[in-house]
């Protein structure tokens, strides 16, 4: 369909790369968004025991080794908050990432039996896997609320509006670079068996288990990490680690729409001859 | 009033290397460089001058056509005249190379019944996703529900997963879904291979009442002849990318059936002549046909004639033929008929030079195009093979005499046919 209304015009031509009306499209589609998420979510805790548990249980166990390990063993600092909390609120927005960023990754491939059928705009797909990952934090949100109880720890007034900033840049950042492993995915499904170590790696170059300030002068190159801005800030609003660092917000801003632009012009570019390649 | 369809010269180039994508691995571009590092270099030059042309392939070229409001019309053509290729473009699934396409209203494509239906998800649910993904507000479905769910016939497992459905539960939920989305502009392509031959009629019965009550354009794809015929006022022939002939449906679809249903015959039976290098028993010629003459229809028999030879000794010892049929489209054997399980076979010898004539029961095979392979063993051993030799269409399937069951991404059942062995 060309767009919902029955009077609309449709005119197809050779594609070009972009254009203001794939927004104006992708809002027309808003309603495809909804049953998409829906439906991901409807169906990935099916013939599960503990369903959307899972959400809980993957962040929680990791918590725990890491807190055992990185926290008890080899004592690695955490400024000055239980090392627990310290690293739930680091793994909670790295998950996010990362999981986001897996999926997004195969979601072309993953939906070609849509995609080679019927028309909708494309983006669509990417857009709903980052929102179910959404629900997911949501959920391992609880556990982080049950912690700041337990380790009698306030969160700053800053954090109503940084966090959804945060949660924006992780998303965008998830999201660029999801869409740019996809259009590579498209062609060379390497991408699939790179990925996860690629992703693990990644984990050591943003504060998650460990605080940002261990870095000393290199601390500046973490920076340029998108990830590092928010985990060092979701702490400072949170768990009043530090005080927020707007410079590295700012930093991060930059680097998830430098990101997100590069992925989006990769993916459309894909787009155009996915349904003849797969 | 403007057509509600407009198609102006639109073509869709695929590059040939691409057309058939077995993902490449990033290794083997990688060990393709190093090992030849200057072969690439010259080959990437080439590309950038210009120099080097590279494998085209026109699915589609310059094919224009208006549609006006409330026409239905037919398009046919053999596998790989480019049919697809246009819906796809018309459904907006992939963008032509060149041309323009204006369409005056909304769009629904039928490509493939059921697409996006979740196994895990209910029925009620996967009428919303469904609805949703054809372009359906969520208020439209919700009016509409209780006609979806009385026309597929399935109310009594609303609430259970699909993949428990029946095959023929699941098709006929799925087109369900799809015919009352009542777009402008309807694109159908093949849907009535699928279910069983009462949900067929009751799906054609749909769609001649879209167009008639409510004025609805439909684009109708299908090798299904009497359907197209019943249907459609007037055809698109689709031949090698272009429009070969456009106007009434009756006369183009008389032209279609005429033109060469079996082709390969005559230009094999002229090479054949001119190998030297055969001795032993071989194939002369070979010329096949419809019994009673025309196009080969699912319920037509078929005559084989084979010309043989044996050059070096006299009588052909033990003389067997195999005679096998393939489907363009799956590369699976359809039909294997051996004249040694034959009811009469070929006897224990046959003189050095003849023919052999074989003639089939009807064939059973649905509309689509095949190939034939022909061997011929003497004393037990392979002496002479003929591979695709011919080529032949089946260009109807009347599924409502057969009364098959088709299921969609199912094989077509294979077929035991008799036939007959004859020595001339």
């Amino acid at each position: 369909m060309s767009s919902p209304q029955p009077t609309a015009i449709t005119v197809i031509r050779p594609k070009k790369l972009f254009h203001l009306k794939d927004l104006k499209e992708i809002w027309v589609y808003r309603e495809l968004l909804y049953f998409f998420s829906w439906r991901d979510l409807k169906v990935r805790y099916k013939q599960t025991m503990i369903g959307a548990l899972w959400a809980i249980i993957q962040p929680f166990v990791a918590m725990v080794i890491f807190s055992v390990f990185f926290g008890g063993l080899a004592k690695i600092p955490s400024d000055n908050v239980p090392y627990p909390i310290f690293v739930y609120t680091g793994l909670l927005f790295w998950q996010l990432f990362s999981d986001s960023l897996s999926e997004v990754s195969g979601a072309l491939i993953a939906n070609q039996a849509i995609i080679t059928k019927v028309y909708f705009p494309r983006l669509i797909i990417p857009i709903t896997t980052v929102i179910t990952k959404f629900v997911d934090f949501s959920i391992a949100s609880i556990i982080l609320a049950g912690m700041m109880f337990y380790y009698h720890i306030t969160p700053s007034w800053q954090a109503i509006i940084v966090i959804p900033i945060l949660l924006i840049i992780t998303a965008m950042c998830a999201e660029g670079l999801g869409l740019f492993l996809a259009a590579i995915n498209v062609k060379y499904r390497d991408v699939r068996y790179i990925l996860p170590y690629f992703i693990q790696l990644l984990i050591f170059i943003t504060p998650v288990i460990y605080p940002g300030s261990i870095a000393g002068h290199y601390s500046k190159f973490l920076a340029l990490n998108p990830m590092t801005g928010v985990v060092n800030n979701a702490r400072a609003v949170l768990l009043g680690t530090a005080q927020v660092n707007w410079l590295q917000i700012g930093i991060s801003v930059v680097g998830c729409a430098v990101l997100l632009f590069i992925g989006v012009y990769m993916f459309k570019k894909v787009e155009r001859y996915f349904a003849d390649v797969v | 009033m403007n057509p509600i369809i407009e198609v102006k010269g639109v073509g869709k180039k695929y590059l040939i290397n691409h057309e058939r994508g077995r993902y490449v691995a990033l290794r083997d571009v990688l060990a393709g460089i190093i090992k030849k590092p200057f072969a690439f270099l010259a080959k990437k030059a080439r590309q950038v001058t210009g120099m080097e042309s590279r494998e085209d392939f026109w699915a589609l070229r310059n094919v224009s056509f208006d549609v006006q409001k409330g026409e239905v019309i037919g398009i046919i053509g053999r596998n790989g005249a480019g049919k697809s290729t246009l819906l796809k473009i018309l459904s907006q699934i992939t963008p032509p190379t060149e041309g323009e396409i204006i369409l005056r209203g909304r769009v629904g494509s039928l490509l493939e019944v059921g697409t996006g239906f979740h196994p895990e998800l209910t029925g009620r649910e996967n009428i919303f996703l469904n609805g949703a993904i054809l372009g359906m507000k969520r208020t439209e479905i919700a009016k509409k529900f209780d006609r979806i769910v009385e026309f597929a016939g399935v109310d009594r497992f609303l609430d259970t997963p699909v993949k428990r459905y029946s095959s023929g539960m699941y098709v006929r939920l799925a087109f369900s879904v799809a015919a009352h989305m009542e777009p402008d502009i309807l694109i159908v392509d093949e849907v009535l291979a699928v279910g069983d031959a009462e949900f067929q009629k009751k799906c054609l019965g749909k769609m001649q009442e879209v167009t008639q009550k409510e004025g609805r354009t439909i684009l109708f794809v299908s090798h299904n002849m009497a359907a197209v015929e019943r249907l459609c006022k007037k055809t698109i022939w689709l031949e090698g990318g272009t429009i070969k002939q456009i106007g009434e449906t009756k006369e183009i679809i008389d032209a279609y059936l005429n033109g060469q249903p079996i082709i390969g015959g005559k230009e094999a039976t002229e090479k054949l002549a001119n190998r030297a290098d055969k001795k032993g028993p071989h194939f002369k010629g070979i010329d096949v046909s419809a019994i009673g003459g025309g196009p080969v229809k699912s319920d037509s028999r078929l005559h084989f004639k084979l010309e043989y030879a044996n050059d070096t000794k006299g009588d052909i010892i033990d003389p067997q033929i195999n005679i096998i049929v393939t489907d363009e489209l799956t590369q699976k054997r359809v039909l294997f008929i051996d004249s040694a399980i034959s009811a009469e076979t070929l006897g224990e010898h046959i003189p050095s030079h003849g023919t052999i004539i074989c003639e089939t029961a009807p064939i059973n095979l649905k509309a689509g195009r095949y190939s034939i392979t022909v061997w011929l063993i003497a004393a037990g051993s392979n002496r002479d093979v003929l591979e695709n030799i011919v080529q032949f269409e089946v260009t109807t399937t009347d599924i409502e005499k057969f009364n098959f069951r088709l299921q969609p991404g199912k094989d077509f059942p294979s077929n035991i046919i008799s036939y007959t062995f004859k020595n001339k």
